[in-house]
């Protein structure tokens, strides 16, 4: 009962207060009847985000059944690709996702490192904010335009200049010599990770350089007064105390990396191999649905698509929930500390 | 006087911040190359006949006119519908759930939707909805679309609204406002130039987003306004148009990414500069 509810009972002196209360009564009552209302749509909105997650994680493994079914979980480990004979194994193009990954973290990883060092220790203040936006616009170009300018600027540029160079460097090598032995066609599961590391450096560089910001300035300070070199301070000082949240990072990039779809399927030239070269044709997850998916008629086919999406759906959220949970664990650990 | 290990740390240091500045370089010149190769191939192809005819058969003149229209269609529709859904379950996160295990879940999903594959959204709206309609159409694109966006949405709605001061929610309650009024009327208010930033970058992703129309709204040759059967749109135009061997197609793909990415950016920056609230990314 308000105050303003209570007021008008003394001059009407009704036994039954709801009729000696009228408006302001009955708009309190109104605003906890359009609060409950108002809190459980909110709350029903809210609870759609997780069903959405259950959702399509049901609706692809209903859609995948006719594959899993027929293959089994030699679905998995079977590197065939036939839909003439309606023979399906996904082992191509899981090995192409994650090997082009790898080449875009291998990338990615220390050059992200050095722009968020750049931004947060050395770029002067007004640069800053222009500069940090223009890492984040990397981010804002679409994929597909990735994929057009990989696929007449990048590729041809890549086979002339940097394939050789890579061949005469380490094609001789013990080991990884094979990795970059072949014709330098431009077009290759090699292009697709550069171009991914490309991609995926606004992602990793601006979750590090988030986390740097979050270093008491007096553990630094303290660094450099004990005449500690800018390097030495970020070695030892801020990469120690934020290294939960570099890992979270380089795993948002990770899952970025992953399911890029666009610009992997203009430049990796799906086929369905697994070469020890680099320089050869691919296939990943993301690029075999993008191409094959509509020209997939047989539900065995299609079945086999979706069950490729569900594999890789899977995955990403696995590395991305790892990776909000170690930024989270960063942030509250810096809550507990100051 | 400065012994050797002293000269070698210092030697050390300039390395490696020379490599950091190397890095920074990198990374804009990525960024330099792609936007000159798009100024340099985009504008050559760009001419009044984009924005007037339709896409073309090979070997015809032709312009972007039923693409540019069908885009616009399908990323208001999607707008439309996922922003009343992000701003309210954002404001659930920010003003209900708080630090509950059911916000707290919900926001780790969400931001794990955030970062999913785009092409697997529009897989979703395949096997749910495309499938049972049994063809492809603008409504599907919108979904495939909206489903992107809405992450977005609820990450800027929450993140906004946190930054209100209780102050102000109390102010309102000890007026006697219903919560609903003083969420609606007051802190969504205070921060309504955030929650319009974070449509305005949805709008921006969703722009450029391929992989979800092509399962989903799929292309069209002719001019459609028609949201319940295949439409055109400029991503899967310049999909089909780069990859195929013609040249006048390859010069309409690049006006079209021309165009697609002059917008993107024109709205990241308007985002960024004009709707700006601070601690917000």
């Amino acid at each position: 009962m308000s105050a303003s509810s209570a007021l008008p009972m003394p001059t009407t002196a009704a036994p039954v207060p709801t009729t000696a209360t009228p408006a302001a009564a009955r708009r309190a009552q109104a605003g906890r009847w359009q609060d409950t209302l108002f809190r459980h749509t909110t709350r029903a909105f809210a609870a759609l985000v997780l069903a959405l997650l259950v959702s399509i994680i049901l609706a692809l493994g209903y859609s995948a059944l006719p594959a899993l079914q027929k293959f089994g979980l030699g679905f998995f480990g079977t590197n065939v690709w036939n839909p003439v004979t309606g023979q399906f194994g996904a082992l191509a193009p899981i090995y192409g996702t994650l090997v082009t990954s790898v080449i875009a973290l291998l990338i990615g990883v220390p050059v992200s490192f050095g722009i968020a060092l750049f931004l947060t220790e050395m770029c002067p203040a007004v640069l800053r904010r222009p500069l940090g936006t223009a890492v984040e616009l990397l981010a804002a170009i679409p994929s597909i335009i990735y994929g057009m300018w990989g696929l007449f600027v990048f590729a041809p540029f890549f086979a002339d200049h940097v394939q050789p160079l890579l061949t005469r460097a380490f094609g001789d090598l013990w080991v990884i010599g094979p990795l970059f032995q072949g014709a330098p066609t431009g077009l290759g599961v090699l292009t697709a990770g550069v171009i991914l590391s490309v991609m995926v450096i606004p992602f990793i560089a601006s979750v590090m350089r988030d986390v740097f910001e979050v270093v008491p300035p007096v553990l630094k300070e303290s660094a450099y007064g004990l005449g500690c070199t800018t390097w030495e301070v970020v070695r030892r000082v801020v990469l120690p105390y934020t290294r939960i949240g570099v890992v979270g990072g380089i795993m948002l990039g990770l899952g970025r990396a992953l399911g890029e779809t666009m610009a992997v399927t203009f430049v990796i030239g799906n086929a369905y191999r697994i070469r020890a070269s680099l320089y050869e044709p691919g296939n990943s997850i993301a690029s075999a649905l993008a191409n094959e998916f509509n020209e997939a008629a047989d539900p065995v086919h299609r079945g086999s698509l979706i069950a490729l999406g569900l594999v890789l759906f899977v995955l990403t959220l696995v590395v991305l929930a790892a990776s909000r949970l170690l930024i989270a664990r960063l942030a509250r650990g810096e809550g507990a500390r100051t | 006087m400065r012994s050797a290990r002293y000269r070698r740390r210092i030697l050390v240091n300039r390395f490696n911040l020379a490599m950091s500045l190397a890095t920074m370089a990198f990374g804009m010149l990525f960024l330099f190359w792609i936007l000159a190769t798009l100024l340099r191939n985009g504008f050559t192809a760009l001419s009044p006949t984009l924005f007037t005819q339709m896409t073309p058969p090979p070997g015809s003149a032709g312009g972007l006119l039923n693409a540019i229209f069908g885009s616009v269609l399908i990323v208001g529709a999607a707008t439309l519908v996922s922003t009343p859904i992000g701003v309210l379950a954002g404001i659930y996160l920010a003003e209900y759930g708080r630090n509950g295990a059911f916000a707290e879940a919900t926001r780790l999903i969400n931001d794990i939707l955030l970062s999913a594959p785009s092409i697997i959204l529009g897989l979703f709206v395949y096997t749910v909805y495309v499938v049972h309609v049994g063809h492809f159409s603008g409504w599907a694109g919108s979904m495939a679309l909206g489903l992107i966006a809405i992450p977005v949405v609820v990450r800027t709605t929450e993140n906004m609204l946190r930054l209100v001061p209780s102050s102000l929610r109390e102010a309102a309650v000890a007026l006697g406002a219903p919560m609903w009024k003083v969420i609606l009327m007051v802190t969504l208010k205070a921060v309504r130039g955030g929650v319009i930033t974070g449509v305005l970058l949805a709008v921006a992703r969703m722009s450029g987003e391929t992989a979800p129309l092509l399962f989903t709204a799929l292309n069209n040759q002719f001019f459609s306004s028609d949201m319940n059967g295949p439409m055109a749109n400029l991503p899967v135009v310049i999909f089909q148009f780069a990859m195929s061997p013609f040249d006048d197609w390859k010069t309409l793909a690049w006006a079209a990414a021309l165009l697609i990415t002059l917008a993107v950016l024109v709205l990241n920056i308007l985002a960024r500069t004009v709707f700006r609230q601070p601690t917000v990314r």
